[in-house]
């Protein structure tokens, strides 16, 4: 005779449901000695009605808009440079950091390089180059490449050491030398996620050029710091539009390139493309309904 | 008869940790015509014999002469330009997957072509038209453009077969090249392997997991079991008592599970 064992299928985690209730005690305990609480949210709420009182009709004066064109180009311009600067130093740099195509004594001082570059925020590095280098996009221009270098780099490198050998290893068996090994065998699989990366960083660039502003390093974010502390609240609403405005486009036309790129397609397959797509989505929309 | 496309192997050992040899002292003469089948179980070493005569894989000991040289020795430039003269065909194919065909099979040449004139696909014309001859002789001639991911197994080992021969290699090695494929297109390949390097007098050894198609393809075979030749003779005179010891049946043998 079997003798009949109380089985358990899903065995308690313990040590999971003390961790999970330590960190929602913690939670609550740090949001006090903040005074994080509603009633101190809803003292602020009469200062936001003001605030946002005076932000609208956002001001689009000639004088004003004429303000914004100058900074917002001011800012364009420095994260394009920025960009190519950065993704142009990114591409040697990440592959030195990748550990299975370089030798240890490469790999470990580019890796340095990329971790010195990720410490800071921008607009830390930015204040760093206002210091050293005075006011101005050159020191906005720096310190975003400094911050594209640290994060392009980094993640290039890792998309390297996941491609697969086998493909590096037939081209390595035909003779072909270490940099013919890059371009056919290496280059081929990391290209489109480098592509991803780089418009990312163009991205990313364009937002923080908007903001390094605010410490001297040029581009629209100081129009909008100057605004702020004039109390010139329906200036920096226009302000703040604008910067909207001009991300969505970046938005749009950075995936327009990585579609280019990817899938060698022409301006007009592009809008076809996305005609299509959203035909298709209509259409099983519509199935779906009847 | 090709005596200066020989090869010669002695007292080859690989060991991937110390003490632990796969590869435990291979004597081997593999003349320089016809096709030379290695045979044997898993975890044998035949992937690593192979893969020490072009240098994929740097021995621990001993010498592999091809042409006056010492394949073991070489470094830098020297190996480069001999792995020139050794094409290889890959178990997974191994093609670059988002090249097109015709880069795939140029990569051949990447031993001759500047890296920069490779880069920006500047390639002899000559080169080209011998590209576009093989990729007729392999049956993709209308797939030049296409990418290497959307190509059947198939259809990938007949690239890789065109990118090896493109070498104009002086030897041919190839790494279980049917041993990812459906048992008829495992014969179409390896009857494509034999006719396209017999045509150019290029000799072949080949690792396989398939004696009768060993049988059926090559001139010499060698049986491999814990990383020591046990047999090399012709076909006809490979008995049932040398798979035996080949593969390891035997009582009190404990073979290639060590």
């Amino acid at each position: 005779m079997t003798v009949a064992v109380a089985r358990v299928a899903f065995k308690p985690n313990w040590s999971a449901r003390i961790a999970w209730v330590v960190l929602a005690i913690y939670v609550v305990w740090a949001a006090g000695q903040l005074d994080f609480t509603w009633s101190r949210f809803v003292d602020g709420l009469s200062n936001a009605q003001k605030f946002l009182g005076r932000m609208f009709p956002p001001n689009f004066s000639t004088e004003k808009v004429e303000m914004i064109v100058k900074g917002l180009t001011e800012s364009i311009q420095i994260a394009i440079i920025a960009s190519i600067v950065g993704i142009a130093l990114s591409l040697p740099i990440g592959l030195m950091a990748a550990r299975n195509l370089m030798p240890s004594w490469v790999v470990w001082p580019a890796r340095a390089l990329i971790a010195v570059c990720r410490s800071f925020h921008e607009v830390v590095i930015a204040i760093i180059f206002v210091k050293a280098v005075g006011f101005g996009a050159i020191a906005g221009i720096g310190a975003l490449v400094v911050g594209s270098i640290g994060f392009i780099s980094k993640l290039f490198a890792e998309a390297i050491e996941e491609i697969s050998p086998k493909q590096v290893e037939a081209v390595r068996a035909t003779g072909a030398g270490f940099f013919s090994v890059l371009v056919y065998g290496v280059m081929p699989q990391v290209f489109s996620r480098f592509l991803g990366f780089a418009s990312y960083t163009f991205d990313s660039n364009l937002r923080h050029s908007t903001m390094i502003g605010i410490v001297g390093a040029g581009g629209i974010g100081g129009s909008l710091f100057s605004a702020f502390q004039r109390f010139d609240y329906d200036f920096v609403c226009a302000i703040l539009l604008s910067i909207i405005g001009l991300i969505i486009i970046a938005e749009w036309f950075s995936n327009y390139v990585r579609a280019l790129f990817n899938d060698n397609l022409a301006l007009v397959d592009y809008f076809r493309n996305r005609r299509n797509a959203r035909l298709t989505r209509e259409k099983s929309a519509a199935m779906g309904a009847s | 008869m090709n005596p200066d496309r020989a090869i010669r192997i002695r007292g080859l050992v690989k060991e991937y940790k110390k003490g632990v040899p796969v590869l435990k002292g291979i004597d081997l003469d593999i003349s320089g015509d016809g096709i030379t089948a290695i045979i044997g179980p898993s975890g044998t070493g035949k992937s690593t014999l192979i893969r020490c005569i072009n240098r994929l894989i740097d021995p621990t000991a001993g010498e592999i002469l091809f042409q006056g040289q010492d394949l073991a020795k070489l470094k830098g430039i020297e190996l480069r330009e001999a792995r020139r003269r050794i094409g290889m065909v890959f178990q997974e194919y191994n093609l670059v997957e988002r090249l097109s065909v015709m880069e795939n099979v140029l990569t051949g040449r990447l031993g001759y072509v500047s890296s920069f004139n490779a880069w920006l696909r500047r390639f002899p014309k000559e080169d080209i038209a011998e590209a576009f001859n093989l990729l007729d002789a392999v049956g993709l001639g209308n797939f030049v453009n296409q990418r290497a991911d959307s190509l059947s197994g198939g259809q990938r080992q007949r690239v890789g077969i065109a990118r090896a021969i493109m070498q104009r290699p002086e030897i041919l090695l190839a790494d279980e090249p049917t041993s990812s494929l459906d048992p008829k297109t495992s014969v179409e390949i390896m009857e494509l392997m034999a006719e396209m390097a017999g045509r150019r007098n290029i000799p072949v050894i080949v690792n396989i997991h398939n004696v009768e198609l060993a049988k059926r393809f090559c001139q010499r075979m060698i049986g491999m079991t814990g990383g020591k030749v046990v047999f090399n003779g012709t076909p006809s005179e490979l008995t049932e008592a040398n798979l035996k010891e080949i593969y390891g049946a035997g009582e009190g043998d404990k073979g290639w599970l060590e």
